[in-house]
This record gives C-alpha cells, structure tokens and sequence, in this order.
C-alpha cells in the first residue's frame, strides 16, 4: 500500500544551543505524557518527533535550562 | 522485569494499579498503608511524575463536603438529581462520608487549600442548590506530592509500560495484565491477586472541532484503555450512553473556568452578555441549555468577566495561567483576548466516557468493585457519577483497602498460556505487518464518524449507520500498520476506541427515552420515562463478540428526594423575570 509523507509544523521547539540533552539530560522526554519528545541520534538536544501534543507544559516547566519552548498547535490557535 | 518463562516477561505481585495519575497513586498508597507487606506495581503509560489529567495540577475541589459548609446528606441529594436519579445512592455517599478525611489527608501531605484569616477552609457555591467548591490557587504541586508518597510507601513504579488486556484465571478471578513498551515493543505478563483500573476517562472517542486528534479536553493518553479492558475480560460497565460533554473554551477546548470565575463575579453568557444559565455547574441539563443557545441565534456562548476589577481579573489570569491547563495564557493572548476587554467565546466539547463528570464507567460498588472478582475500577473510568478529583483519591483508597483485603484471601491465579501467547501474537500484528493504514488515519475516520453518528442530539438511524461504518473500521484493524513502538501504543489505543465508540452506540439506541438534558437527548425519543427508564443501563461484552446491554435496578434510595428537590435540575434555564431584573 503506497504511502504519502504529510509534514506537519510542530508545537514544542528546544532550544538546540541550550539543551543539555548531549550531558544525558532527558526530563522533557520522561515528562511528556503523549511521550512524543526523543532525543536525537546524535545526541544534541531534544526534539518533537510525533505531533500529537496536548499543550500541557511539563516539558517547559521541567527543563532545568529553559530550553522548551510549547505553542498553542496551529490547528486550534 | 524478571523471570523469563517462553520468551515472556512474566512478573509478580500482590495488587497492580493501572494507571498512575490521580487514583491510581492513591490506590497504591493505600494498599501500602492496609498492609506494607503487600507488593504493589503502579503501571503507567507515561511517567507518573506528570502523568494523567492532573498532570499541571488541579485549581480546586468541586465537590468538597467539609462540616460547617455540607453535609453527605445535601451532596448525596444533589449528585442524585444532578445525575436524574440513575444513581447508587450508597456509592455517592461512600465518597461524601470519606470526603473531608481525605482533604484533611491531602491537607497533612502538603496540598495548600484556600483558607480564610481564621484558618478554615473557604469554600464556594457553584453547584445549583449546595456549596461544594474549594479553591486551590496553589494546586499546580498536586503530581510532586502524590510522587512524594509513592517513593516513601515504597511503591513499585513501572513507568512507559501500556496495559493492553486482562487475564482471567480459572476461576473466574482477575489473574493479571499483558504490556506492551511504548518505546522498545517488549511484551511482558504481570500477574496478581488484584487489579485495579485508575486509567481516566475515554477521552479520544470524539474528535474535537478543531480536527486535532490530541486536542481534547482529556488528557489525550486517556483513549479508553480500562474501559476497553474491563469489557474484554467480562466485566459489566454502566450509563455509557450518559455522554460526557463539556462547555470549553472554543478551539483550546479546556475550561474556562466557570467554577474558578462564578464566585468572584463571572458567569457563562449569551452573545448579547446576559446570563441564561442559573447555574455554572456541569450538568447534562446545562448542557442542554449551552446547546439551545447556541442552536437558537443567541450564540456563540461566552464566559464573560469584562465587567470585573483590574485586581479580581488578575487574581483569575493568576489562578487560571498556572494551573490545570496553564496554556489558557497564551492561546488567549494569541488571540488578542484580554479578560478585562473581551468575553472568551465558548463552545460544546466532543463526546467522551467519563464519570468524573458524568456517569459513564466501569460498573463499581461502594468498596470499587467491579462484577469481576479481584478487580476494581476508580477514578474517571469507575462509575460514581460527578466524582471528580477528589472523588477519584477517595475511590482509590476505597479500592486500596478493599484490594488489601482481598489478597489477603486469595492466592495468584494461572494464566493459559495459549491466551497469553494469542495476546502477544494481536498486539505485535501491526508492527510485524508490511505495510497498511497508520494509526491515525484509522483513529481520524473512527472519531469523525463518531461526531457524525453518536453526537447528540441522538438520531436511532445514524447511529445504526455508525454501527455499520465502525464494523467496516473493524475489518480495517486487520491491515492496521505501525512503523515503531510508539505508533503500536496508538495503534492499540485505536482498538480501545473503536471499542468505545461501538458500546456508545450500542447503549445510547438500547435506552428508548431522553435523559440528562443533552447527554442523551434522543430526537426518536424526546421525553424522559421513568416508568420504564429509571434503571441502569449496563454493557457488556456479547457472544458475538459486538456490546449487548441489559438493565439493573436502582438500589432503594437511602435518602429520599422531596418534590421540589427533584425538579431542581430541570429549571436551569434564567426565567424572564430573572432575566429583566
């Protein structure tokens, strides 16, 4: 079955300068609810792989280096 | 985990709690107190630091009975007819007469509740006839508190692990659960005495109108789970056709927050800013009303405190940008809508599963049980109507004791082998397939047919077509594809939907008669009967693998409601008197 690729922009931004995510820092990602935070292969920061965000900010608030940043999704802003 | 039998992770322990967000800790905690010899495993999808419908916290306590301001008496009396009389009057009053120990309880742990200059608590009137409301303008520290007590308890936490079935052993006892990790697909089996469910409500049943799949009023990791499982494993749930539908901040679709505003001079208004509401209160029968206005030209619907002082309205942004849903802030500043110039334009929530609202839940009785022996429902997916966050600790401290006791007398049950292996074999499909639909595809069409369908005002007719197109979805499961771990968690969360969708079919067209004011507001069948209807209308899980419903008598009232009382519910509407005084 033939997929198609349909992107998305996403809610949740980090800060890559910030981030401490290369220190083993993961809070934004072990607070996510909907678990759609990752930290990426190589290990420089964090960011929102999936786009299924309920907006609820313990990703923003629990980062000790105030590197998240959460908006309203498009859809509903 | 330990133990690997065949390949499968099978662990052990006396009570697992499914779900870690509000009753769930709470449950735990209790069995521990009961007995800390007991092993318990708090199961949770996410991570039960900020797990839940709490996750940011709570701004107070809708339904607080506290001597001096309620008595169990008045609250059982309200929730009776708030609920149109469908209750179990002995379920309310298990949480009323608990109510108080458990916010003195909170209180001791370090929640910090309103109170006023002499130290008692200051408690609010929003309900329509008693006084139930305390604020709790510094709840955003609720999930740090409860963690705090997991971790002293001693607690077992097995975090980013979904529940997505139950086990019987033979007996016909509660035997255990079957997981899945969200993030590395690893099954594994864990047994025990007993079960409890704390899994929320079905909040991604309807789609909201912003067409968002994760913009729900729920906390969207609530897909159904427990209801879903409870009616796998043949447990009876109750009153689903008594929708949860909520009056929410269009578009942000969290709430408003009448409960927060109303006692400092807010109210819900039509567009020409007057009130038609008597009462803020979450009701089906103000639903009923919010519906009316909006569908008869006096809408859109707001939440208006323009006409408030500068430092009331501060007081509010304070309250309502730091807690519950502290995003409130900046969609409304996105929107160019300041409190003190503009009224927040309103709208109807998408239908969901819930009793913390309504009365839409896993059949339980005043100990939390469910009809399946070793397992216990609490919390938004136990059936105790407008229970609320308060009722959800209450209710799983119930279910902690009476689980306690229970494994006191009962021993692990073994679990067939080949029913652990077909689960594993189900769950693992769509990541082994080649390819097919993804998940959200799947979850869009099943919750816009939901909208289509089973949204009221209730139409026999469309949602006999909504049961069809649902078993054309069903034969869609068997080609449903997942690229990783975290698309089979949605994955599987489209099956506890789908699931959902159906029993809100099946027991909306089996209740032949209009109840709750917009909850179930059937158009084939206007009026309300209680010469026939004023039973519960329970659902389980047919022969034919589809939901069959029956009816259960209500358990004599322990308290009597008067004339007057009764209809109290049915007058929300400002009369014209009201109106022009």
């Amino acid at each position: 079955m033939p997929l198609a690729n349909l992107a998305a922009t996403v809610p949740v931004t980090i800060d890559a300068d910030a981030c401490i995510a290369d220190k083993g820092c993961t809070v934004c990602v072990d607070v996510c609810p909907l678990d759609v935070l990752v930290i990426a292969d190589d290990k420089s920061t964090a960011y929102m792989k999936y786009d299924e965000c309920w907006y609820c900010l313990p990703c923003e608030m629990d980062c000790p280096k105030d590197a998240v940043k959460v908006e309203i999704p498009y859809l509903l802003r | 985990m330990t133990d690997k039998k065949d390949d499968i992770e099978i662990l052990e322990v006396d009570v697992l709690v499914i779900g870690g967000g509000t009753a769930g800790p709470m449950a735990a905690v209790s069995v521990k107190e009961k007995n800390p010899k007991l092993k318990v495993a708090v199961l949770e999808k996410a991570n039960v630091k900020r797990s839940g419908c709490i996750s940011m916290g709570m701004d107070g306590l809708n339904n607080a009975v506290i001597p001096g301001h309620a008595t169990p008496e008045q609250y059982v009396k309200e929730i009776t007819i708030a609920n149109d009389g469908i209750v179990n009057q002995k379920t309310i009053m298990a949480y009323a007469e608990r109510s108080y120990d458990m916010i003195q309880k909170l209180d001791d742990w370090g929640v910090k509740f309103e109170k006023d200059e002499t130290g008692d608590y200051n408690v609010k009137k929003v309900h329509h006839m008693g006084t139930y409301v305390l604020p709790m303008p510094e709840g955003h520290h609720m999930k740090k508190i409860l963690y705090r007590q997991l971790r002293k308890k001693r607690v077992q936490v097995i975090n980013r692990y979904m529940a997505t079935r139950l086990f019987k052993g033979k007996n016909g006892h509660i035997a255990g659960a079957h997981l899945v990790n969200p993030r590395t697909a690893e099954t594994a089996v864990i047994k025990a005495k007993a079960i409890i469910l704390c899994t929320g409500a079905a909040g991604r049943l309807g789609l909201p109108t912003s067409g968002y799949l994760f913009g729900t009023y729920e906390n969207p990791t609530n897909a159904g789970d427990g209801y879903s499982m409870a009616y796998h494993v043949g447990a009876e749930l109750s009153g689903l056709e008594c929708y949860q539908i909520n009056p929410l901040i269009k578009d942000y679709n969290g709430p408003a927050c009448a409960y927060v505003t109303g006692p400092m001079g807010g109210y819900t208004a039509n567009a020409q800013g007057n009130r038609f509401i008597e009462c803020d209160y979450w009701s089906g029968q103000m639903m009923l009303e919010f519906y009316k206005e909006l569908e008869g030209g006096k809408g859109p619907v707001f939440l208006k405190i323009d006409h408030l002082a500068e430092e009331t309205i501060e007081e509010i942004e304070e309250i309502l940008h730091s807690n519950e849903r502290p995003s409130r802030g900046r969609f409304h500043e996105s929107r160019g809508t300041n409190y003190r110039e503009k009224m927040v334009e309103m709208h109807i929530s998408e239908i969901g599963f819930c009793s913390g609202h309504s009365a839409s839940g896993i059949w339980t009785d005043e100990n939390a049980r469910t009809t399946v022996p070793g397992l216990y429902a609490a919390g938004d997916c136990g059936s105790v109507p407008h229970n609320y966050m308060l009722g959800a600790f209450v209710y799983g401290a119930i279910a902690g004791e009476d689980a306690a006791d229970f494994c006191a007398e009962n021993e692990l049950e073994d679990i067939d082998t080949t029913e652990i292996n077909e689960e594993r074999e189900r769950v693992l499909a769509p990541l082994n397939r080649e390819d097919g639909i993804p998940p959200h595809q799947m979850e869009y069409k099943i919750r816009r047919l939901v909208n289509d369908y089973l949204q009221p005002p209730k139409i026999t007719r469309k949602m006999e077509i909504g049961m069809e197109r649902f078993a054309e979805v069903r034969e869609d499961l068997n080609n449903l594809k997942a690229n990783d771990a975290h698309e089979l968690m949605r994955a599987m969360e489209v099956h506890f939907i789908l699931d959902c969708a159906e029993m809100a079919a099946v027991s909306s067209m089996y209740r032949t008669e209009s109840r709750w004011g917009l909850y179930h507001h059937r158009i084939d069948y206007p009026e309300t009967d209680d010469q026939n209807w004023r039973v519960h209308v329970q659902t389980m899980k047919g022969e034919d693998g589809l939901p069959v419903c029956s009816t259960r008598d209500i358990e004599p009232f322990i308290l009597e409601l008067d004339d007057e009382e009764k209809d109290a519910y049915n007058k929300l509407r400002v009369s014209k008197k009201t109106a022009e005084a």
